[in-house]
């Protein structure tokens, strides 16, 4: 059982990781990753959404039936996605300022609906909380490391305003890596976020490669 | 069947929304009543009044029969200046600005509440990024005159960002109709409580 989980996790943070392996939820990923703090608190928000989803859809899984189970999934999605806003709003407003306008394109985000189509749906509670725990962990990995490349590439920053996100003791976090204006504006932009994620891809594919692991061509359904 | 499967999450998830949205609305609101008085706070100075800017208003229309919210700010009972919220359009979409003016119709301070400008070009209208948008203060309709109440570019006297035009002319053109804004209605703002 110990090496299933592992797998699980495994699986979400790197080898079948949302973004860099699956390409799924795009549309958060090219909006959301223009700073590392960004990237990290759009991920967070998607985890915890992810989790509590996958768990939910598991526990009533042998109650959904095969016709209606793709309108109960994006209710139980849209739900979760709604609760973690009102909380937000109400106890993290700081926060919430930065991610609110991005917290309901989770809803849109394809990945939570993968997993609970692929995963949640045929397993027990337990694993699929993991699985879409560490999916979403993964998703926030890949989404602040494409934040990151393009933060210190497009203003020179990293984890700018991460106190705001992780509280004052954080505040040592925020860097200053190049000078404030020798930043290149392309990066921060729509296009940066396409040149950033596509060379991650490779990254990781080489990564995999240089392991001897097989390619996985995972094609992707939709890609919002 | 599949209805009733269906009816029965709907049910179940809605109340469940229901119930957080109780036990949140509270904080929400006092959440945004605080954005509110940190905006206004940055544009009505803190000396000049010893009211609570949020509960002191009134609603006006605008010439485009708009409804705009002012904040007015006593000392003493006395009207000694009022904000409200206008927007302009950007490159990017709206920009919303909250200006502060005295009841002689200068600018005590303007602040941009939100926009959708591009990030690095037309950001600068931020105090986070750049003073610019502080130069406003002190100014009114008169001073400088009304013809040049524009950006450089358009014959006026206030700079623009390199690379950016649209951005600040339309912040310059909303402060200009917030100021006209309060010059046709000075009168009910200002007059007979003096």
């Amino acid at each position: 059982m110990t090496s299933d989980y592992q797998t699980i996790i495994k699986d979400g943070l790197w080898d079948n990781n949302g973004v860099l392996s699956m390409l799924l939820g795009m549309c958060p990923t090219m909006a959301m990753t223009t700073s590392a703090t960004n990237g990290l608190g759009m991920g967070l928000a998607t985890a915890a959404v992810m989790a509590a989803s996958s768990f939910l859809v598991a526990v009533f899984r042998k109650r959904i039936s095969q016709e209606v189970r793709i309108p109960v999934f994006i209710l139980i999605v849209a739900s979760m996605v709604t609760l973690v806003d009102l909380a937000m709003n109400a106890w993290m407003h700081e926060l919430y300022k930065v991610l609110g306008l991005f917290i309901p394109l989770i809803v849109s985000n394809c990945l939570p609906l993968a997993r609970l189509e692929a995963f949640a749906a045929k397993s027990k509670a337990l694993p699929s909380l993991v699985d879409g725990l560490f999916m979403g962990l993964g998703f926030t990995l890949a989404l602040t490391l494409i934040g990151a490349v393009r933060e210190i590439l497009g203003s020179g920053t990293l984890f700018a305003d991460a106190s705001l996100l992780l509280g004052p003791p954080f505040k040592a976090m925020e860097l200053r890596i190049l000078p404030a204006n020798m930043g290149v504006l392309m990066m921060i932009l729509p296009p940066g976020g396409f040149l950033v994620t596509g060379l991650l891809v490779v990254v990781k594919r080489l990564f995999d490669l240089r392991a001897g692991k097989e390619i996985q061509m995972t094609g992707a359904h939709c890609a919002t | 069947m599949h209805g009733v499967i269906l009816g029965t999450f709907c049910l179940g998830f809605g109340l469940v929304l229901a119930v957080t949205d109780r036990i949140t609305k509270k904080d929400i609101t006092l959440r945004a009543m605080e954005d509110r008085q940190t905006s206004l706070s940055q544009v009505i100075p803190e000396r000049i009044h010893d009211n609570n800017l949020v509960k002191d208003t009134v609603v006006m229309k605008d010439s485009r029969n708009r409804e705009i919210t002012v904040y007015r700010a006593r000392m003493k009972g006395k009207l000694t200046g009022v904000a409200f919220e206008i927007s302009g359009t950007g490159y990017g979409g709206e920009i919303m600005l909250m200006l502060g003016v005295d009841p002689d119709g200068r600018l005590l301070g303007v602040r941009v509440l939100s926009h959708h400008e591009t990030p690095g070009l037309g950001d600068r209208i931020e105090t986070k990024k750049s003073n610019w948008i502080l130069q406003f203060t002190g100014l009114s309709l008169g001073n400088p005159p009304p013809q040049r109440w524009k950006v450089k570019k358009d014959g006026g006297q206030f700079d623009s960002f390199a690379g950016a035009t649209i951005t600040p002319r339309a912040v310059v053109l909303a402060i200009r109709n917030g100021l006209e804004f309060f010059a046709a209605n000075k009168a009910s703002l200002t007059g007979r409580k003096q």
